[in-house]
């Protein structure tokens, strides 16, 4: 039972470093698709820096890093030369699967030792919850840490109301004095490192290894997580162990050998996520009071 | 000492000298009116005052000393406040959160609740700080704005034509906040097109044309009829009001009971809205906006069908389940409230706008081709008959400035030789010269015999064209009632929702949408 909730502690971990990075951007009103690139890219450079370097840390810190850059050559297109976000987004995915599968090409069957798991003395070694609350590795706090510093910054603290703002009406914003470019840039620096680190979680812990395109499709889901979960960070964390949840179920099916194609089973959790979210997302009203206005607009300074 | 004074300020957009030489002086506690017709320079002036823009040469002098005011956070340190004409507002935060982000400075937004509440309270301002924006009505989002300007003690307010949105009831209050203001000696730069308020209110007036300053006087000491000669340069004669009695013309639309839930998230129900439009009638739909006049527009146009079709009558014919494309054919034309993306594609070509809406009518198409040179013969009579200017019938539409393109689009319309046309605020950003030259348009087409309907938020324009008049409110539209027999308090007591100016309404347990607070 621990193990099975272990599990899924890490099959959601991605998802939700990447969904709370993208709901920082889109919340000021960048619609980044790049996702899934961004987080290939972060997974082949982490991994390559930790095979190269020996350091985990530093690993995962080259993958935030690689992370940023793709974000700020789709900040750059987007923001500053104004290109459509939704084409841009689209062909920064396609050029991340490109570029990593190259890049990771002498990496493929490199194996490493997975995070080292954190330790604390008397805690870690309670019954049920020492395993599951007190002996995890750094990214997994990491990840909820983020989530709250997120949710804390963007409906307590000033600079996060300003974020809302920018995407609920980049004009009113420019008129009243807000410098609307320089705080999506920020915006979508922050979504890209995150992203980055969920790929690094991915080639670092959840399998330790280079595959090519090994995200399989989690940065769209986690895309889609942001949407279903009506731009609110506790939604965003209940939709990604939901998935994250169901994957391992549909590990565990297979397992049993149940008769049904295997097909099915793996796309089980990509359904699921997506009705039980769509049910989630019903309400309009909400829809309407949390989605930012200016989602994917580009802003022009006309004065 | 001027408080503020700009010396010799230009500005150039491409192709457009906005601002030739402005010179402006403000003293404290002066109200001081910014007089022109759109695209005069008046907007690009304030937005150099705020820092939104900056002068390409020209001198701007702060209590005589020469500054440069690089963008809107400054301009608010110096203490320079704006209300603008299209609200900087954000929906869907709450009041509180929109007031603090117009405050740069940290500091000043320690116990912004008790001050947002304290000023709201000593100017009679009310506004509750915990409600969304996206709810309020116009007049409380204008609020909004200026209780963010006042927490900052402004030395100087500015005012981007505040009035167009408010009863005139709420205009009233509104004077009375600015008035008490400029008695504490802040000054006012207001600016408007309308005369008789500038004249109620201001005591100096500058008035530009063309990006020029032309005049300053003081309005109290000229009639409206000379402060409109110097904002346009020439006369504008008013449109000859047509013949009163049309008792015994047929009904050309009649609504009965019409009744339609809003498919909008913020939109107002329609209730059981009845009135009749004759051949030769023009009656107004007068109110605040925000109460109906968009989902009335689209149940008389046919973009939302109605389930009753009895509820909609056209000539003899139960129009309510129809869409537009047979109301048209039906005789009916519609003008609708946004001239880009709703009265025209705004990519596509002036011919190709024609085309869209008149094919049917006009006949423009043989066996599903397009009859290119019949569509642009009509182009052209549009171009040449309503004087719109502009590149010609293959310019794009969103290439014409708002005058023009509105001329085209009433024009379009009127060419059609409708029997009814159903109008949403025809002149609305419109300067003088074409608001005028639409509004003898729609005369003369009700002369023709057409029926017309106009749902207009400027009063004035109700009271110049119509015979009749009626008042929507929450979704609710008054009695008619002849234009000469009501007061202008009457309908802006209609407009606020207080019903009992009109017999047959009875009206109870609800809050009126602008008086709510």
């Amino acid at each position: 039972m621990i193990n099975i909730l272990l599990s899924i502690m890490t099959a959601s971990t991605p998802l939700l470093l990447a969904a709370t990075g993208e709901l920082v951007a889109e919340k000021s009103g960048v619609l980044n698709l790049g996702l899934e690139g961004m987080m290939l890219v972060g997974a082949v450079i982490g991994f390559a820096a930790t095979v190269h370097t020996g350091s985990a840390s530093l690993g995962v810190l080259a993958a935030v890093l690689a992370g940023i850059a793709m974000s700020l050559v789709f900040a750059f297109l987007s923001l500053t030369l104004m290109a459509n976000q939704v084409a841009t987004g689209l062909a920064l995915t396609i050029f991340g699967t490109g570029l990593s599968a190259l890049m990771g090409a002498g990496y493929v069957g490199t194996a490493l030792q997975p995070l080292p798991k954190l330790t604390l003395p008397g805690l870690s070694d309670l019954p049920v919850l020492g395993p599951l609350l007190f002996h995890q590795d750094a990214l997994i706090y990491g990840s909820f840490i983020l989530l709250i510093a997120v949710a804390w910054f963007l409906y307590r603290s000033h600079a996060g109301l300003v974020l809302r703002a920018i995407g609920d009406s980049h004009d009113a914003a420019h008129a009243i004095g807000y410098p609307v470019i320089a705080i999506r840039y920020a915006a979508t620096a922050f979504g890209g490192g995150m992203a980055g680190l969920a790929g690094a979680y991915m080639s670092l812990v959840y399998s330790p290894s280079w595959s090519e395109n090994m995200t399989a499709g989690r940065g769209w889901i986690a895309l889609a997580l942001v949407v279903f979960a009506t731009w609110r960070p506790g939604w965003l964390l209940l939709g990604a162990y939901l998935f994250g949840g169901i994957m391992y179920m549909s590990l565990y099916i297979q397992g049993l050998g149940v008769n049904l194609p295997s097909q099915f089973i793996s796309s089980l959790p990509y359904l699921a996520t997506i009705v039980v979210l769509v049910m989630i997302s019903r309400d309009r009203l909400r829809i309407r009071l949390n989605a930012p206005a200016c989602l994917g607009r580009p802003f022009f300074a006309a004065g | 000492m001027p408080l503020l004074q700009l010396e010799g300020i230009v500005k150039q957009f491409p192709g457009c000298l906005a601002n030739d030489q402005v010179d402006l002086a403000l003293m404290p506690g002066e109200i001081h009116a910014l007089l022109g017709e759109n695209g005069a320079g008046k907007s690009t002036l304030v937005k150099i005052i705020y820092g939104v823009q900056q002068p390409d040469a020209g001198q701007i002098r702060w209590q005589g000393e020469a500054v440069e005011i690089a963008n809107p956070a400054q301009a608010r340190r110096l203490g320079i406040g704006m209300v603008f004409q299209h609200f900087s507002l954000f929906e869907s935060l709450t009041v509180a959160e929109n007031i603090a982000l117009g405050i740069s400075d940290a500091r000043q937004r320690k116990g912004l609740r008790s001050r947002i509440s304290d000023i709201s309270r000593s100017y009679g301002l009310l506004l509750d700080p915990d409600r969304a924006v996206h709810d309020l009505s116009v007049g409380e989002r204008q609020r909004v704005e200026i209780v963010r300007c006042l927490l900052q003690e402004p030395r100087l307010l500015i005012m981007d034509e505040p009035t167009s949105v408010l009863t005139p009831q709420e205009v009233e209050k509104l004077f009375a906040t600015l008035r008490r203001l400029a008695a504490e000696g802040c000054a006012i730069l207001y600016i408007s097109h309308k005369l008789e308020e500038i004249r109620a209110l201001c005591h100096e007036a500058t008035i530009m044309r063309q990006g020029k300053v032309v005049a300053t006087c003081d309005p109290r000491q000229e009639t409206a009829e000379r402060l409109a000669e110097l904002m346009i340069g020439s006369r504008v004669s008013a449109p000859d009001r047509p013949a009163s009695s049309q008792a015994d013309k047929p009904v050309k639309l009649a609504v009965s009971h019409l009744s339609l839930k809003s498919d909008q998230q913020f939109g107002i129900d329609l209730k059981d809205i009845s009135f009749g439009v004759r051949g030769g009638e023009i009656l107004g739909i007068g109110g605040v906006a925000g109460n109906g006049q968009s989902e009335l527009m689209a149940a008389l146009s046919g973009e939302t069908p109605v389930a009753a079709a009895e509820s909609i009558r056209i000539g003899d014919v139960a129009a309510g389940r129809l869409g537009p494309a047979q109301r048209r054919l039906l005789g009916a034309c519609f003008v609708p409230e946004e001239r880009n993306g709703h009265g025209a594609v705004s990519a596509f070509s002036l011919t190709d706008n024609a085309f869209l809406s008149a094919f049917r009518r006009r006949s423009l198409t043989r066996h599903g081709l397009i009859e290119g040179e019949k569509t642009r013969r009509f182009a052209d009579d549009i171009i040449r008959l309503f004087d719109v200017r502009g590149r010609g019938v293959r310019a794009e539409a969103r290439s014409l400035s708002g005058g023009n393109l509105q001329k085209f689009i009433v024009g379009r319309e009127i060419l059609q030789r409708p029997d009814l046309l159903v109008v949403a605020q025809p002149t609305w950003g419109v300067d003088a010269g074409a608001a005028a030259a639409i509004h003898q348009a729609l005369i003369d087409l009700a002369a023709q015999g057409a029926a017309i309907v106009i749902i207009s938020q400027d009063l004035d324009e109700i009271l110049l064209l119509c015979q009749r008049i009626a008042v929507i409110n929450l979704g609710r539209l008054s009695a008619p009632r002849p234009v000469g027999e009501v007061t202008v308090e009457q309908i802006g007591l209609l407009m606020g929702g207080v019903h009992g100016t009109a017999p047959d309404e009875q009206l109870e347990g609800e809050q009126p949408r602008v008086a709510r607070t």
